[in-house]
């Protein structure tokens, strides 16, 4: 039912220059994938190549606004992106910026906090919340703008493992059900393995693209690049070095479990 | 400890005056201060009292928080009434003592100029007490509405005041953190000198400042990625509409207002 990403948002011989320290180790820290993120929606621009969202290059001027009302951003820290003292103060927030009639935007504002769930608490300061709960308030924001694309920076680095699986339902709902595209950047590679399709950023390039199963059946690339697979094709592969031949693409535990019962099973 | 803080504490409620527009409350509370100001007798605040207290029952604001409220005040209260006591002139002395004397129109002066103060704090507290921040916020920019014209920059000046209310726990609970985390690591904020302690807070100071302007940041980029620029073109959630409920209001203020000033007129 969604959209491909490429649909939405395409790359042309992009080129920039992102802050991160040049030596460090591995894919995860300063890589460049915030800054990639910051430029699907005009807040960075590219110094070579161009951006398109839905056909529209991101650096023209006159277009920046409909660029972004397209493509919604979230980050990491839920608090530093609350605008309002009240939960559905801040909702409205977007859509009273694109210049919305006033009993639209209230049926956009109930609409996405249900939607992420935080009906009950409309009325509530942001303030009292908790972190998982004050992010999904940050995603209803975005999606009362009703954009074709969510890009969520590390959502999900700040919040502890509930706030962090209310999170993560509730962006694969908005996915699956609502059938908004999302790109996830994330260092959880259980997160990742979730999705339609994952690309590796090394050192700002792109280092691994393809389904999860393509991608994390690599143990040996992603090592090199400071990053682990997940836990089960970790386990496949530590196994592998041991003299076992299994393979390496079971990403979920069910699957593991059945790949070493036949590998047990068939070797006397 | 520095959670105790509050600002403009509000009660929320649903009594005719919690209902009210928050303009209404703003044009009413600079009516009730004009005749405050215009009382000149006995009976003339007689009335204004009878009035308040009116008011008090209806909002159903325990007086108990009111009175709470005006602990800080205290003292200049003493100051005026002492103040005027002593130092104003007239001609039936009722008690001499040493140089200083007391007399009759010292005394009226004295206890009118503080149930004036009283009345007028007691007034504003009903309105902040009654009002939420956000609504006063709104009902300032619709009344500054017009100094729009003169360039005044009044939704800058509002969005101002809504997101430093909306950081003010933020920030507080941001102090706290840091004073605990100074106070594993030694420092002491509680003995010394005045001038000591002052200094010990400057390692409180500069990461919290340092911190402030890192959220300023994030969330100046998180409100253009939802599509902020500003006051123009903007539209608002929750409309601010005059009812009936507030025509009858402005009705009571214009009639006591007009009853003072009769009164006032006839020398009372």
């Amino acid at each position: 039912m969604w959209r491909k990403l490429s649909e939405i948002i395409s790359v042309e011989h992009l080129a920039y220059s992102y802050p991160g320290p040049e030596g460090t180790e591995g894919g995860s820290n300063g890589c460049g994938k915030s800054t990639l993120a910051k430029h699907f929606n005009s807040i960075l621009l590219p110094c070579g190549g161009k951006v398109y969202v839905c056909g529209m290059d991101t650096s023209r001027e006159d277009l920046v606004m409909a660029v972004r009302r397209r493509v919604g951003m979230v980050f990491q820290n839920p608090d530093n992106q609350i605008v309002a003292n009240v939960v559905e103060e801040d909702v409205a927030f977007g859509p009273e910026n694109l210049g919305i009639a006033s009993p639209e935007i209230r049926r956009r504002v109930d609409n996405a906090l249900k939607q992420v769930d935080m009906y009950n608490y409309r009325e509530h300061a942001p303030h009292l919340l908790s972190g998982g709960q004050k992010q999904r308030v940050a995603i209803a924001g975005i999606i009362a703008m009703e954009p074709r694309c969510i890009v969520l920076d590390e959502p999900t680095a700040m919040l502890d493992p509930r706030g962090r699986r209310e999170v993560m339902e509730t962006v694969g709902r908005l996915n699956q059900e609502k059938g908004i595209t999302v790109v996830l950047i994330t260092h959880h590679m259980d997160e990742a393995a979730k999705a339609g399709r994952v690309v590796v950023l090394h050192r700002g390039q792109v280092a691994a693209d393809g389904t999860p199963r393509q991608v994390f059946s690599q143990p040996e690339l992603l090592h090199e690049l400071g990053l682990a697979a997940p836990e089960t094709v970790e386990l496949c592969y530590e196994l592998n070095k041991e003299g076992f031949s299994l393979p390496l693409d079971a990403l979920e535990p069910e699957e593991c479990a059945q790949i070493l019962y036949e590998a047990v099973r068939s070797d006397p | 400890m520095l959670k105790d803080i509050t600002l403009g504490q509000y009660f929320p409620g649903h009594s005719p005056i919690h209902r009210l527009d928050p303009r209404t409350k703003l044009i009413g509370l600079m009516g009730y201060i004009v005749a405050l100001f215009v009382a000149k007798s006995w009976i003339s605040y007689a009335v204004m009292l009878v009035f308040l207290v009116t008011l008090i029952r209806v909002s159903s604001i325990p007086p108990k928080s009111i009175v709470k409220g005006m602990k800080p005040l205290v003292m200049i209260l003493i100051f005026t009434g002492v103040l005027n006591l002593f130092f104003t002139g007239g001609e039936t002395v009722l008690l001499r003592i040493w140089k200083l004397t007391i007399t009759k129109e010292g005394l009226t002066r004295a206890i009118f100029m503080m149930a004036r103060i009283l009345m007028l704090i007691t007034g504003t507290f009903l309105m902040t007490f009654t009002t939420s921040p956000i609504s006063l916020t709104d009902g300032l920019e619709s009344l500054m509405g017009p100094l729009k014209k003169l360039h005044m920059p009044v939704h800058e000046l509002s969005m101002m005041m809504c997101i430093a209310l909306r950081f003010i726990p933020t920030l507080i609970e941001e102090t706290d953190k840091i004073m605990s985390a100074q106070k594993a690591r030694g420092a002491d904020f509680e003995t010394g000198s005045l001038i000591k302690r002052a200094k010990a807070l400057v390692p409180i100071l500069v990461p919290l400042f340092i911190s402030a302007f890192r959220r300023a940041d994030e969330l100046a980029t998180a409100m253009e990625c939802r599509c902020y620029q500003g006051g123009e073109g903007r539209t608002k959630m929750k409309l601010l509409r005059y009812t009936r409920r507030d025509f009858g209001a402005f009705a009571v203020i214009a009639a006591l207002l007009a009853l003072i000033a009769v009164l006032a007129s006839f020398g009372l």
